[in-house]
């Protein structure tokens, strides 16, 4: 065991019954004191994964706080735009006023709020700067052309589904020059339900606003790290042992491979291992593995709303540290 | 005024203040607090969201030598180089990244 762990990484050991360091004479990631100089040496970031709207990348060579750090700045300081205000003009359908207005705020806009500023006094009357403002006006009628015998509600009546593609962006002085492609991200999102006579009219005015203020200006649908999992095999485990083992984990952590006609198992990828303990149940498997997470590699895992890039939402997260840093300093160099 | 400093009784000095933020919570206490009780001169450093409902922090620093203010003012600057490292490392990965993607399709 002490052998095959015992590397110069900081790990954690995720025992039977306990939790143990591998290095346990020296500090802890935890409470190692922490200098600029050994973080400029040590860190590194490596990209692992960009779809669309997600990314995961990690982050080596970082503490906890640091990391923590910048997963709260994702999750609830980096602004985006959002209806906050909703003037009724028209409601006769069946959902109430405010649940409408709700419903409403929480879709999410594609307007870039790097384009924006704050809006100091709420109560003020929107300018180009800090607002955008949409409109949706829409009445459910019957439908003539349909033919008589069609009992399903879309041959009947038109519009009696309200959907946000339905909400109409009402640009403001310049912004038509300015900006492009203003309006919700998804075109399928389920307003109201409505029958003929039914109609709304309403004028929505959205903001830049941070995800403190209230998860509908959060810019992530999820943002989140967790320790890279390390899974050592203290011993060979073959036959039908190897196949129980590769069972314990999640798929594609451990392969078996096959040799002169007997099989034996390996660790393939402890990457995305949830970290399952069901290796403990089986008396003569327990011994066999180290489970092990290495303390100082963090893999970030950042899931986009949609209006900004994933990797933006983390640099803007880290501007945000700076800003907040600098402003205090000058502040203090006024004192 | 996002920073205040609370009245220190009579017989503190220099050394130790306790420093109110308005308008920062655990995201930045946490973080300074990390960085300036790394500092030799620094005996004692800590911080404390006094309620939840209430968006203020108070940062305690008590030296063995030195200004309190001046260390605050170094874990400051030192986040802000911090920062800087970690913006410059990603927009390389990026680049480096895309570069990547595009040898593979």
């Amino acid at each position: 065991m002490d052998r095959v762990v015992n590397d110069e990484k900081p790990r954690v050991i995720l025992g039977e019954h306990k939790i143990t360091q591998n290095l346990p004479s020296q500090p802890t990631v935890l409470d190692e004191k922490w200098s600029l100089r050994s973080f400029k040496k040590k860190f590194r970031v490596v990209m692992v994964r960009y779809d669309e709207n997600e990314l995961e990348f990690d982050l080596i060579g970082i503490h906890p706080f640091l990391a923590n750090a910048f997963r709260r700045l994702m999750l609830s300081d980096v602004p985006t735009m959002a209806i906050e205000k909703v003037h009724i003009l028209n409601n006769t359908s069946i959902i109430q006023d405010e649940v409408l207005a709700h419903r409403l705020g929480l879709i999410p806009l594609k307007a870039d709020p790097r384009l924006f500023e704050m809006k100091a006094d709420p109560a003020a009357e929107g300018t180009e700067q800090d607002t955008l403002e949409f409109t949706l006006k829409i009445k459910c009628t019957n439908n003539k052309d349909s033919s008589k015998d069609s009992l399903r509600v879309e041959d009947m009546y038109k519009n009696n589904n309200v959907y946000s593609k339905h909400i109409k962006w009402v640009p403001i002085g310049k912004q038509k020059e300015r900006l492009s492609d203003v309006g919700p991200i998804h075109p399928d999102i389920l307003i109201a339900k409505m029958r003929p006579g039914h109609e709304l009219d309403l004028k929505l005015i959205a903001v830049k606003s941070v995800g403190r203020d209230h998860a509908k200006f959060s810019p992530v649908a999820t943002a989140f790290y967790r320790l890279l999992p390390d899974i050592k095999l203290l011993r060979e485990v073959e036959g039908e042992a190897a196949e129980r083992l590769q069972k314990c984990f999640s798929p594609g952590v451990i392969s078996i491979r096959h040799e002169k006609g007997r099989q034996y198992a390996v660790v393939n990828d402890a990457r995305y291992d949830t970290g399952s303990r069901n290796v403990f149940r089986y008396e003569d498997l327990k011994d066999a593995v180290a489970m092990t997470k290495i303390q100082d590699h963090f893999i970030f895992t950042v899931e986009s709303v949609g209006a900004l890039r994933p990797d933006v939402i983390f640099t803007e997260s880290v501007k945000i540290l700076k800003d907040k840093c600098l402003s205090l300093l000058d502040e203090l160099s006024h004192v | 005024m996002p920073i205040t400093q609370l009245l220190g009784t009579k017989d503190t000095n220099d050394s130790c203040r306790t420093f109110i933020f308005q308008g920062e919570g655990h995201t930045l206490g946490n973080a300074l607090r990390c960085v300036i009780s790394g500092y030799p001169d620094v005996e004692f450093c800590a911080y404390t969201v006094p309620h939840p409902m209430e968006h203020s922090m108070h940062f305690r620093i008590q030296m063995k030598k030195g200004r309190a203010v001046d260390a605050l003012k170094r874990g400051l600057e030192d986040l802000v180089a911090v920062s800087d490292h970690i913006l410059d490392e990603f927009s390389r990965e990026k680049q480096a990244f895309d570069g990547r993607q595009e040898l593979s399709t």
